[in-house]
Formats: C-alpha cells, structure tokens, sequence
C-alpha cells in the first residue's frame, strides 16, 4: 500500500523530466504487473461477495417461495367448495316440524330412481353435508313464502365429496386404504355427470364459526375474536405506551431509576409470550374474576405483550426528532408540554405509528398467552361482545391443523393465507404511512 | 392531529379502563364449558355442535388441556367461574374425587362414553409386522431383566427382542407425560406387558418398586415424545418407514391410506375386536359432570341427553363416524338412564 502511495506522489508531483512534454511517459507502477494483479484479485473478492449476498437473498427467496407455494397449492382449493342441486318441495307439515333432511333426502333420492335398497339410500345421504338441512332451514326463514313450492337449491357436499371433487382421493388405491368408498365415488360421479354435483365460491369459510365438520368450518368467529382482541390491545397499549416513551424521552431526569426503568423494559419485550398468558391467568381470571375465553381477557394480556414494543419503538422515533426542534419551539416561548404535544409528537408520528402497526403484527400472531387463559378452545358461536368466548385467528389454525378429517389440511392452509393476507396489509400500511409522513432533516 | 392526538389518546384509555373495569360478566353464565383430554376432544366438540345446532342453548365451549389438566381445573371449585364438564381418557383417580371434594366439588356423575383404541402405526411402506405388548414393554422400557437383573435397556433393533421383526431400530414417536393416550398407553402396554415378562416380579420385589420400574419409559432416543398433535407424527412416520408411531383409533381410521395398524398379540386393530375386548390396546373415555352445575348453567341435562342419544352414540351416530367405538347396546342404554337421572359417582 505505502509504495502505491508514494508512486501516487511523485505521479502527481511534477517531476522536471514529464513537465518538460509528454514525449517521454513515466513508468508508473499503476501500470505495473503486480499493480493489475492485485486489482483483478479485489475486482474478483468484490464480485465473489456480491455473489454471495445474491445467493443468499436467493435462497431466501426459494425458502420464501417453497412456503407460500405448498400453502397456497394446499390452501386456495379451500376457497372453493362442492355444491349438490337438489330440487326440493318444501312440504308444510315438515317445514312446520323444522324437519329439513328428509325433503333433502327425498330430492336426491330422487335423482337415483335405481337405488331403492335401504344401504343404498345411505350413501347418497352421505353425500349431503349434516349442516345442508340448516341451511334450507336459514333460506326458508329468510323468505317463509317459500313453503309449498318447489324449487331448486344448491347444497353443500360432505367433506368426502368435496374432497374428491378436488381430486384429494387417490382413486387407484383399493377400497377399504382409500377411506371413501366405492359407492360414493359411484355416486359422485353420476352427480358430476349430470351437473349436479359443481364447486361454488366457499363464503362459509369466512362468515361462519368454528366446526367439526370441514365443509361446514369457517374463520368468520375467529377473524370477530381477533379484532375484539386486538381492539382491546390497541385501546390500551397504544395510549399507554406513548404516554410511558413521551415522559422517558422528554420530561423524566436521566437518573439511575430511569436507567433502571429502561433496562426493565427491554427486558420484558424479549420475555417469552407464554409468561404474558401465566400473569393473565393469575392476575386477570384468579383475581379480578374476568370470565375466561373472552377477548377482553385476551387483549388484557396482549396489550401487557405489546407495551414494551411499542414504548421502545416511540422512545426511538422521538429520539430521532433533532434538538433544534425543541429549541425552536422553545426559544420562541412554547412550554416543554407545548413544544412536545405541537411539535414534538407529531414529527415522531410516523415512527410510532409503524412501531405500533408491528406491535400489533405481533400480537395478531400470538397464541401462547391465550393457552392459558382459555381461548384455545372449540368456540362454534360467533362472539358478538368483549365477554364472549372467543378465538383468534392462529389458534383457529392450530386447532384445524390438529384435526384428523383432511379436509381440514385445506382449510388449515386457507386460513394461513388470510392471515398473511392480513399481515402483510397490515405491515404494507406500516410502510405506506412512514412513506407519506417521513420527514428528513 | 397536533392538538387531537393526547385526546383520542385519553379517550382511548378511558374506554380500556371501563372495559377492565366490567368483570361483573363471570358471575353468570349461559354457555356450558367443558375441559379436558384431548382424545375426548373430537368427541365433545361433535357433541356440542350438534346441540347447538338444536337452537335451545347456545354451543358449548370446549378446551383441549389434557386429561390431568383438565380435572384439575372441573375440580378446583363450584360456581360460574369453573367449567362444567370434565373429558377425561382415563377413569378419574381417587385422589382426584378428593381433591374435587376439598373444593366443594361433592357430586359428579360419570359418563362413560365408548371406547377408544390405541394403535401403534407405521408407515404403508414397511412391512406389516405382529407386536406384542410383551415386545412393546421389552422395547420401551428404561430397564429390563437380563440374567435375573435389571440393566438400562440394551435393545437397539427390533430384531434384538425377537429375531422374526424386522432388522430396524427400535423407534416409537408417541404422546408427552401430560398426555391422557400416554397414561393409557403405560397401563395397557407398559405395565400389562411387564407383567408377562416373568424375570421383573423375581428382580423387584416390591409391588409399588416394581410398577414404577414397568412404567418408566427409556429415555435414550428409542421413545420419542412427539407432543399432542397427532398430525406431526403422522408425518414423521410417511417420512421413516421405520418407526411406530402411538395414538388413537380415529386418526388411524381416517389416515388408513398412508398408516397400517400392527397387530397386537395377532389382533388386528378393528372397532369390532376392541369392542369385544380382544384388542389389548384400547381404552374406555368418560365425561364427567358437575352435579351442582345441572339446573344453574342451562342446557347441562339437554347435553347429556344429546351425548347420550343414539343418534351421538349408537352403531351408526355420528361418534362413531368420529372413530368412537360404541359399547354394546344393554350398556349404553344403563349408562344414558345413569347419565340423564345424574346418579352421583361413588368411589
């Protein structure tokens, strides 16, 4: 190196033979073998770094793409979902007894005018899911002027058949490994052939609560119980948190109990979550008796679990706001409440703004804390209020992806997807926000 | 926003403290909670849709927590605050029956609802094999006899017990400590197939010694706790032909195309063979009901009415769709008028 530079040197400096003309050229060591030599060697560690750091984004992007491929290929079937056309006559005294499955099964049978034998009539009535006749139930109370009539209605198939449908049995396996029976491929097929049997857009999927039927489970109950949740968590960890990093970072003395406040809370962003569901059961439903399952409970402990984030993050952002800020405000007589909540606060914004929308990522995708507390459990009913039971999302795919039917492996999937979905619009905003409201000094 | 955002702020934090401060709700209750093993689980969660769906009561909520957990929570008190409704994959132990006692729990009745089978499955890709729990107990256990004492388990392959298995490692994915299918399999395999090897009664003399000795499960790879999700080891077994895997009838019935049962002592794993008894590795499940609870939380007899019914738990219910293997019909008939009357458990 040191010889390079002096060759730098005395290049520069004019020397009385080269400021005489340009006839006669310096033998400059840049030019020099061993010069180029260990150019080309920096040029190829260069390179060999570079390519390193691609291979690297690569094979982030292949783990990345390998995911979001086996999910969505397992998951995007469950979007769709198999249909039977019935033709049904809603007789009056049945209707008046609520007694829906056998009009149902009247109108398939009678698309099978060959079956007649009672173990025949079985499948076919396997055909239909046990949720079919709830749901000729729900269209006669919402119009009752149907009662009477004939008419045509497409209901959902049984898992099995939907399944199939989807082309998830393996047909050349032998009966009894197959798990689905020969008469009810039979069946299906018939049903296919004649158009009765089609895939619709699956809406239970996302209106209706949890089941143990899959073609009857949907995400509609969690998607509620995660928004309550999350609902209580912002209302409580967003004020508090702001609140808590103002003070630190403006108005609290630089002292040791400060210092030892801050170590505090760093240290409680990095504790466990689970720890956050132990403190909730003991503190929230041992001793103030708050009912379990509910998501006022839930959001109790996740906003517990998204304080420190959200302190840390706001703490960061008003540090990033320059001094002379404050001292403009300041200097021109606005007092340090003043120059905080007018001047100070809202430059931060966008930084807390971020912080918070990543605190509640967080939290959305958090089921150990809810363990203890009771939501992870079979919750079919809607909740309709912070006191109800309820679920959220992650734990609805942890309990699907522990069901045995595997038509639940779909749904598992779809359900993963929604959340990315969710997760991803939710992070985009943290990007978009920060985009329209940076400023850089 | 400079001068709104403390105030969205202190409203927002007004509105969190009045929610807090409404724990009022817990005193009353409108929907029975159950708790509980996570084999009942699938059962329980069937039952209560369908009772749901009746539009009387509102669906029951149902927690997985494991059989132990779960009475430890049906047994810790009285009142709207603890649930209802006990699964269970195991008879409740005294112990148990005395703890619910000390919390004022006094009166249970019990349900037993049909049988579950534990099967030992591999993968489709191995070839069938006949076990034993003789050969189960001798592959698993932490120490066996050999030459009249008892030495940490030296059995590596299968073919080291007995010379007509297969040449394999010994591995068996199964359920944790905490399971309800873990305590179940350590009685109806463990400790039945110590009990048959003759050699352990001579080395340990002591009857409690010896059934510590006969449950205690190697610890040296050979066992693999695989948690409670069933799913996984069904993974872990399509991916190693030779390993075993322990869990309950339902998910070998429904995952058939890619597992196969071993026999047991040459007895195939059928919902026939178990209810009759031959099936060594199959248990019975109960629920367990809070007496008190019958008349406060509505809806409790009307649900074990529904678990009760023959449209849950006869030869065609939907149980039984759900891999429940039903008892005979004089049974379940003496359990549902048992079950719906609410006769008291005695012990």
């Amino acid at each position: 190196m040191t010889d390079l530079v002096e060759q730098d040197v005395s290049a520069v400096t004019p020397s009385p033979a080269s400021s005489s003309g340009s006839n006669t050229p310096v033998k400059s060591r840049v030019r020099s073998e061993a010069f180029a030599r260990r150019l080309r060697a920096r040029h190829v560690a260069e390179r060999r770094f570079r390519l390193a750091g691609a291979a690297a984004v690569a094979l982030a992007a292949l783990m990345l793409v390998v995911l979001l491929g086996s999910i969505v290929a397992k998951g995007s079937t469950a979007f769709w979902e198999a249909r039977i056309r019935l033709e049904v006559t809603l007789d009056p005294a049945e209707v008046a007894e609520r007694n829906y499955a056998p009009i149902l099964r009247r109108a398939l049978h009678a698309q099978f005018p060959q079956v007649t034998d009672r173990a025949g009539k079985r499948v076919l009535n396997d055909l239909l899911s046990s949720g079919a006749p709830y749901e000729l139930e729900a269209m006669v109370a919402k119009n009752p002027a149907l009662v009477g009539t004939t008419l045509t209605v497409w209901v959902r198939a049984d898992d099995e058949i939907d399944q199939l449908v989807k082309g998830r049995y393996r047909r050349d396996l032998p009966e009894s490994e197959r798990g689905l029976s020969d008469a009810k491929i039979a069946a299906a097929d018939a049903l296919l052939a004649s158009g009765a049997l089609a895939q619709g857009f699956n809406t239970t999927l996302f209106t209706a609560g949890d089941s143990r039927e899959p073609e009857q489970a949907g995400i509609g109950g969690a998607i509620v119980g995660s928004l309550l949740t999350l609902l209580v968590t912002m209302a409580l960890s967003v004020p508090v948190g702001i609140s808590a990093a103002v003070y630190l970072e403006e108005f609290a003395p630089k002292n040791r109990w400060t210092d030892l406040i801050e170590v505090n809370i760093n240290n409680l962003a990095a504790v466990p979550s689970i720890i956050f569901g132990l403190l909730g059961l003991a503190v929230f439903l041992g001793f103030f008796g708050m009912p379990r399952s509910a998501p006022l409970v839930g959001g109790l402990v996740m906003a517990l679990m998204t304080l420190p984030v959200i302190i840390i993050s706001a703490r960061v952002a008003l540090k990033a706001v320059p001094p002379s800020i404050r001292e403009a405000a300041l200097g021109i007589g606005a007092s340090p409440l003043q120059t905080v909540l007018h001047h100070v606060l809202p430059l931060a914004m966008p930084g807390i703004l971020t912080g918070t929308i990543i605190g509640m990522a967080r939290a959305l995708g958090e089921t150990a804390p809810l363990l203890m507390i009771g939501m992870v459990a079979f919750i079919v009913d809607v909740p309709h209020g912070l006191t109800d039971s309820a679920t959220v999302l992650p734990v609805q795919i942890y309990m699907w992806a522990d069901s045995p039917e595997r038509a639940f492996t779909e749904r598992t999937s779809a359900a993963i997807l929604i959340l990315l979905g969710v997760l991803i619009l939710l992070n985009g905003t943290a990007v978009i926000l920060r985009k329209i409201f940076e400023r850089r000094w | 926003m400079t001068t709104r955002t403390p105030v969205i702020a202190a409203s927002a934090f007004a509105l969190a403290l009045s929610f807090a401060a409404t724990p009022a709700s817990a005193q009353s209750r409108d929907q029975i909670r159950a708790v509980g093993s996570s084999t009942v689980f699938p059962f329980t969660t069937a039952v209560a849709e369908a009772f749901g769906k009746t539009g009387k009561f509102k669906t029951p909520v149902i927690e997985s927590t494991g059989t132990g957990g779960g009475l430890k929570l049906f047994c810790a008190g009285v009142g709207p605050g603890h649930p209802d409704i006990a699964n269970a994959s195991r008879r409740i132990k005294k112990s148990e029956v005395d703890q619910c006692a000390a919390n004022g729990v006094t009166t249970i009745t019990e349900l037993k609802i049909g049988y579950d089978g534990i099967a030992l499955a591999s993968s489709k890709k191995a070839a069938p094999v006949s076990l034993s729990t003789i050969v189960l107990w001798k592959a698993l256990a932490k120490e066996v006899p050999v030459n009249g004492a008892l030495v940490a388990n030296p059995y590596k392959l299968w073919s080291d017990i007995d010379p007509t298995l297969p040449k394999a490692a010994i591995e068996v994915l199964g359920p944790p400590p905490t399971s309800g299918t873990r305590d179940t399999f350590n009685e109806l395999a463990m400790l039945e197939g110590c009990k048959k090897v003759a050699e352990v009664a001579k080395a340990v003399p002591d009857e409690k010694a010896r059934e510590r000795a006969c449950m205690t499960i190697r610890e040296d790879g050979a066992y693999v706790e695989a948690g409670e999700n069933d799913n996984l080891i069904v993974q872990k077994l399509t991916a190693n032909p030779n390993a075993f895997g322990v869990f309950g009838y339902s998910y070998l019935d429904q995952n058939r195309d890619t597992l196969r049962a071993a026999k047991m002592d040459g007895v195939e794993l059928t919902a026939e063979t178990v209810a009759a008894g031959q099936y060594e590795l199959a248990r019975p499940l109960y629920i367990y009901v809070k007496t008190a609870h019958a008349g406060v939380i509505p809806g409790i007899r009307e649900f074990i009415g529904e678990y009760t019914s023959e449209r849950a738990v006869g030869e065609d219910g939907y149980l039984v769709d759900k891999g429940l293997i039903p008892e005979p019909k004089a049974l379940r008939d003496a359990a549902r008028t048992q079950a719906v009357g609410l006769t008291p458990l005695q012990f």
